[in-house]
């Protein structure tokens, strides 16, 4: 009686542990099989590297190259930001002050990217309107924007990389004359370097898969990017934009744009997981 | 001297980070508190009167739905991966990686994916029920991981003591392990809650974007984040758009309130 | 004392993955006794009481050979029911591991799990445990209080009462007193003495001079081996081994 009830009650548990591989296959099975045949159909480098997207040329190489040009713009200005509010929280902050700041920093990754796109466009993009003329939804508007938005995961990442650093390389460091602020510098954030990259990688994933924010402040003309100051739009906004009324090939282009996407966000996930390992091997 | 520089880059970093954060945060409710208005929680929403009363009942449905089955599936599997299968097993190995592939994967491509199976293979259409299963597949690494910490956490010892009078798996587990795991699970359901309650982009193209109170679960809504983003989408009720940021803030607030509540009872070692 | 071994081992082997960890160990062991193993750390004596009530089942890629007879039959029979024999075999842990529960609670878990649910009758368990386990009188005003919130020897002897009010037949002691002062070390040592009138008890100590004050029969081991068993008093005074000396007299590791 007893050892019947343990055994299904193993089924049970092993049948909710498949539950992410089977979710898993599902996903990569219908985003797949929804998007391939149309890039086929199309021509693969004509889909990838065309530069004209309207309802019935689909060329996403203008998405392409906005995804990548916001998520590096949203790195240059969040990970040094990012990673020396980390080094404070880690060694500088009082820890009255650290019982405040830690779940500041939770709540910041907990506001909605609705808030966040919302205040940039109400702050931000009038800003940029007035100081640098244009629209004022722009290029410039979404790497602002992304860049405070990754700043959660940065912080938190790296501050826990910083942490874990021995205390022993910190106080040998002290011990031969360094101050605090060179064995922190010096000695402590090295240290911690594959730790913080790990955090960069995450925040590039996070930059890259971002949409509704971005969708309310980047001008979404489906072009090449002109310029900071000019509007932009990206993989993630590409598909949010247009499908609600798409259909037909139209609509197998917006789910292709999604396995592009897709290709993107496995090779920066494979890069994160390979980093991680890596870092607590050594 | 240029560790002088680089403490000075620390100090203006923390400064505009928490700066930006306070800043937001007083801007929205500075801007939205005098619009909370008691006509925007009448229970009708009307193109007049642009009420956020079905959305948060809506979004209380969502959350409700999708906790009631991510939370027993997330839970279980970690009871599997922590206290049933063999570390070394290749399932194992398998579920830790989907687990963290999924927890990778951006929100729009859940939508996609919500999209082309539930509503348009299983021809569930806009529904209350392809949204919340697509939320659940989104929240199932957060109760997973926290889970499985929680469960590692909570150590062989008490489990020994409990093999060693004679009890059974399910017994140890239910009756000693989960009690002193309990906080850490909770805590990730907690994040799984904020999750679902800012979520967007997944639930446009499965939930919809209804403006009534959905009937049935197979009846489209729509979330307080949907509607706020639609609304300053319009660009006709901005003021409302401020009122229902509130709303939102409001609850992130509560719920990492919550949470972190809960982590400090964890540290002090929970009696 | 009977002749008849509540508990006979023969050609026991144990490996964790490829370390073979226990090479062959006989022993017999017999009812309303105390018998104490000895001998220098990773010789195998915690590994192998472990095997008596198969609690090395919960270790990943362990291998064992060899049979264990409980009361003539081998626990290692594919058909034997686990919980039943740890219910029979009862162990308490080298540290004091109370659940983090009532101190009611932890005793009477035991007896709930094996489906006893009337109040009065836990009632009774629990007290007969407790006083057992000589720690009744310091706990009966507030049996409901955290049994973390006691101090290190209470709880290792609220272990000891947890372990006894599943009433077993053997109690395996793995180093009991190794967390805990001096103090309480001798409460748990005269504790050893009350139980042997009841129990069959099997224990591991690092301690010499708590195997020769407690203990009837005495087990030498050396790496994975039994070097020599006898009465604690031969053992003590002269033992037949020349390692078995050595060890005795501190002239090893």
């Amino acid at each position: 009686m007893n050892e019947t009830k343990e055994k299904i009650m193993h089924g049970v548990f092993l049948l909710a542990a498949v539950t992410s591989i089977i979710s898993l296959i599902l996903i990569v099975v219908f985003i797949f099989t929804g998007g391939l045949p149309m890039m086929l159909d199309y021509g693969v480098f004509d889909f990838i590297f065309g530069t004209t997207w309207n309802q019935t040329t689909f060329g996403i190489l203008p998405m392409i190259v906005g995804s990548i040009l916001v998520t590096i713009g949203a790195i240059v200005l969040g990970v040094p930001i990012g990673v020396s509010t980390a080094i404070f929280m880690a060694e500088f902050c009082p820890p009255k002050l650290y019982s405040f700041l830690k779940p500041a920093v939770n709540l910041m990754a907990g506001i909605p990217s609705i808030v966040y796109g919302f205040f940039a466009l109400r702050i931000i993009v009038p800003w940029i309107r007035n100081s640098f003329g244009g629209p004022g939804n722009s290029m410039l508007a979404a790497i602002l924007l992304l860049g405070v938005m990754i700043l959660p995961t940065i912080i938190a990442l790296s501050e826990s990389a910083i942490r874990s650093v021995p205390r022993s390389y910190y106080s040998g460091s002290i011990a031969l004359g360094a101050t605090q602020e060179r064995s922190i510098f010096n000695v402590l954030v090295p240290a911690a370097k594959s730790g913080i990259f790990s955090s960069v990688v995450l925040g590039v994933g996070r930059a890259i898969g971002e949409t509704m924010a971005v969708v309310m402040v980047a001008g979404n003309q489906p072009i090449m990017p002109r310029g900071l100051t000019q509007g932009v739009r990206t993989l993630t906004t590409n598909i949010v934009l247009e499908m609600a009324y798409a259909s037909g090939q139209h609509r197998e282009a917006l789910i292709a744009t999604g396995v592009v996407l897709f290709v993107f966000i496995m090779i920066i996930n494979t890069t994160f997981l390979i980093v991680k390992s890596r870092g607590g091997e050594s | 001297m240029s560790s002088k520089l680089l403490k000075g880059l620390v100090y203006a970093s923390t400064l505009f980070t928490f700066g930006i954060l306070g800043y937001l945060i007083f801007y929205i409710l500075f801007n939205g508190v005098a619009y909370l208005t008691p006509s925007l929680f009448e229970w009708e929403y009307s193109t007049d009167n642009v009420s956020l009363m079905p959305a948060l009942i809506t979004t209380l449905y969502v959350v409700l739905g999708t906790l009631l089955i991510a939370t027993p599936i997330g839970v279980f599997t970690g009871f599997y991966l922590v206290d049933y299968a063999n570390r070394n097993n290749p399932v194992v190995k398998a579920i830790s990686i989907a687990t963290d592939t999924l927890a990778g994967i951006p929100s729009i491509i859940y939508g996609l994916f919500g999209f082309l199976f539930f509503v348009v293979y299983l021809e569930w259409q806009f529904s209350l029920a392809a949204g919340i299963f697509t939320v659940t597949i989104m929240s199932l690494p957060v109760i997973i991981r926290a889970t499985e910490e929680a469960l590692i956490a909570s150590g062989m010892s008490i489990r020994q003591a409990s093999y060693a009078l004679g009890a059974g798996k399910l017994r140890t587990l239910f009756n000693v392990v989960l009690p002193v795991a309990m906080p850490g699970i909770l805590s990730g359901v907690i994040l799984a809650t904020g999750k679902i309650i800012g979520e967007t982009a997944a639930l446009i193209f499965t939930l919809g974007t209804a403006t009534q109170l959905p009937q049935s679960l197979f009846a489209s809504g729509r979330t307080l984040s949907l509607h706020m983003y639609i609304l300053s989408n319009e660009g006709l009720h901005v003021n409302e758009a401020y009122a229902t940021a509130v709303v939102l803030l409001v609850f992130v607030i509560l719920i990492n309130g919550l949470s972190t509540l809960i982590s400090k009872r964890l540290s002090r070692g929970g009696k | 004392m009977s002749t008849q071994p509540k508990i006979k081992v023969e050609n026991l082997k144990l490996w964790y993955g490829d370390f073979e960890a226990l090479h062959g160990v006989d022993l017999d062991i017999y009812e309303k006794e105390v018998t104490a193993f000895i001998g220098p750390s990773g010789c195998g004596k915690s590994t192998f009481i472990k095997t008596l009530n198969r609690m090395n089942d919960l270790v990943e890629n362990v291998k064992i050979e060899g049979t264990v007879e409980l009361d003539g039959k081998d626990i290692y029979k594919k058909k034997t029911d686990l919980n039943l024999l740890r219910k029979k075999v009862g162990m308490v842990f080298q540290q004091p591991n109370p659940f983090p529960k009532s101190i009611y609670d932890n005793v009477a878990y035991g007896p709930r799990t094996h489906g006893i649910k009337k109040k009065s009758e836990l009632d009774e368990i629990v007290e007969k445990s407790l006083r057992q386990a000589a720690i009744w009188d310091e706990v009966k005003d507030h049996l409901d209080r955290n049994a973390l919130s006691i101090s290190g020897g209470q709880q290792q002897r609220i272990c000891i009462a947890r372990a006894l009010a599943v009433e077993p037949e053997v109690l395996l002691m793995d180093e009991p007193t190794s967390a805990l002062d001096p103090i309480s070390t001798a409460k748990i040592e005269e504790l050893v003495a009350q139980l042997k009138n009841d129990y069959t008890i099997v224990m591991v100590t690092h301690n010499m001079q708590q195997a020769s004050r407690v203990s009837d029969r005495t087990a030498f081991f050396l790496n994975g081996h039994i070097i020599e068993t006898d009465t604690t008093r031969k053992i003590f005074t002269n033992p037949s081994e020349k390692e078995t000396e050595n060890y005795i007299s501190g002239r090893f590791g």
